[in-house]
């Protein structure tokens, strides 16, 4: 498996989730919350945004399932789904979904570690 | 002074698995096959703009130098994908009308199939780090995503992606240059296995080794060279909000079912002066089949959820009312990262397109790109 290349604004992200959080980017002014991490908001473009920590549950908005591995790293790993998450409170993530996977379907997380680093996986609420 | 520009040829290598050459001789054939079709010689040509992935190619300069130009007034190396071949000959219609450049080549140049393959690039840059560890590491993933998305929610599936694929490779089979030539029926598609979800083979561009150029210029001069002049009526870029940290990035996008399409649809029939109704035929951009529903749906050549039933009863075919990637698209053509989407559209409103040309071949529409960004010409004849 290949590890995150991360950088200084991706960090608290997979600091986070290496203590088994999440947090996402909130805007101090507009107060929407995104990912992936940037410096200032991509929404209206103010600067330190904060880190807010959230539960992770989200919607299924689209997904894709893998029969062949596109990559070697992924060669024991197929089949498997990649879901892009609505996450409840704003902000979207790609991740894992283990299981059904459906448009609209809610979902929770589960961290994963990895030797390194931890990865956000999702399955089906239950 | 008529500033309006003109591609007046276009030129190509042979599309292979293995081309056994380097890129720059790629590069360098495909662009002295434009000129020679245009009836220029090198010595004419004063600007080079390209494109190319994680330096999968070679720069203009190098090309310049192998075709002995005399000496460049424009030069643009892009670093882009997809989104580029509209753009740069936008570009180079830029550079041609305000004097510039009189002479412009606009090529792709790649060993897309034996060498750096562009579907699974890792780009370099912050986005890439939420994607490659998980898994999410193709292009054919990521253009999937939006695609499942964009059947759930304008009612369509895999039968309208399968009549892309056949359509198109209707048009391949009578296209020498085609790599993909075997004809495809509906039984055959759906025998087929997923490779990601919703894709099939056959919903994927066939990468190849190869290289495509056309050259650029004014209308005056185009109308004294040899063929009749592909009028460049208008160009349009579009990236819309939150275009995201890299081309496969698009987390920050809201809707996947729309892409830059639908954004830049007004301002490009706008600056030509026609609209969708007038579009006889379209080049769209077609890494993969969902792509070219999109298109026609974000153009506005289609009503939203009905391309899919448009292609099925056969309107896209040549004698339809919108023959459609008329090469075969880059299904079944080849993968020359939609240069040879804009050289297919240069040939037919040229009435050059030999067994698969449209009837009506006045006005067509072009496109370059798949998701966020993207560009788009109308060529029109000389009118």
């Amino acid at each position: 498996m290949r590890t995150p290349n991360i950088d200084r604004d991706s960090a608290p992200w997979w600091d986070a989730l290496r203590a088994h959080h999440v947090v996402v980017q909130e805007c101090r002014v507009c107060t929407r919350r995104w990912l992936p991490r940037t410096p200032a908001c991509p929404y209206c473009g103010a600067g330190s945004p904060n880190d807010q920590p959230i539960s992770g549950l989200g919607v299924v908005y689209s997904f894709v399932r893998a029969h062949r591995a596109m990559s070697e790293a992924m060669a024991d790993e197929v089949p498997y789904t990649i879901a892009t998450i609505d996450l409840d409170g704003g902000g979207r993530v790609f991740a894992r979904v283990e299981g059904d996977c459906v448009i609209g379907q809610r979902v929770a997380p589960e961290f994963v570690d990895h030797d390194t680093w931890t990865e956000l996986r999702y399955s089906e609420t239950r | 002074m008529n500033t309006t520009a003109a591609i007046a040829g276009v030129g190509y290598t042979e599309f292979s698995r293995d081309s056994g050459r380097s890129v720059l001789s790629l590069a360098t054939e495909a662009c002295r096959n434009a000129l020679d079709d245009a009836g220029l010689t090198a010595a004419e040509v004063d600007g080079v703009a390209s494109f190319m992935v994680m330096h999968d190619s070679v720069h203009c300069q190098a090309v310049a130098t192998s075709l002995a130009v005399p000496e460049l007034r424009y030069v643009l190396d892009a670093d882009l994908g997809g989104q580029a071949p509209c753009y740069l000959t936008g570009m180079a219609a830029m550079a041609v009308a305000t004097g510039h450049a009189r002479n412009v080549l606009v090529f792709r140049a790649l060993n897309g199939r034996s060498g750096p393959r562009v579907g699974g690039m890792e780009f370099h840059g912050p986005g890439g780090q939420y994607r490659y560890p998980i898994g999410f590491d193709h292009y054919l993933m990521y253009v999937g995503m939006w695609a499942q998305r964009f059947l759930h929610e304008t009612g369509q599936g895999e039968l309208d992606l399968a009549a892309v694929a056949i359509a198109q490779r209707e048009y391949a089979v009578r296209n020498e240059r085609a790599y993909r030539r075997r004809p495809l029926d509906l039984e055959t598609y759906l025998a087929s296995p997923y490779i990601v979800e919703p894709y099939r083979s056959d919903d994927c561009t066939v990468e190849v080794d190869g290289a495509c150029a056309i050259l650029v210029t004014s209308l005056d001069q185009a109308r004294d060279l040899r063929h009749p002049p592909a009028v460049i009526a208008s160009s349009a870029y579009r990236a819309g909000p939150r275009s995201g940290l890299d081309i496969g990035d698009h987390l920050l996008w809201d809707d996947y079912s729309r892409n830059y399409t639908s954004l830049l649809r007004d301002e490009l029939f706008g600056r030509a002066g026609v609209g969708p109704s007038d579009v006889q035929l379209a080049e769209i951009y077609d890494c993969f089949t969902s792509t070219t529903l999109v298109g026609l749906e974000g153009l506005g050549l289609c009503e939203r959820g009905t391309s899919g039933a448009f292609v099925r009863e056969g309107h896209t075919r040549l004698d339809g009312a919108l023959p459609t990637n008329t090469h075969g698209g880059l299904l079944s053509e080849g993968y020359i990262h939609g240069m040879n989407t804009v050289a297919e559209a240069v040939l037919q409103v040229q009435g050059r397109g030999g067994a698969n040309q449209a009837p009506r071949h006045e006005v067509c529409a072009v496109t370059s790109g798949a998701m966020m960004d993207g560009s788009a010409l109308i060529l029109t004849a000389d009118r």
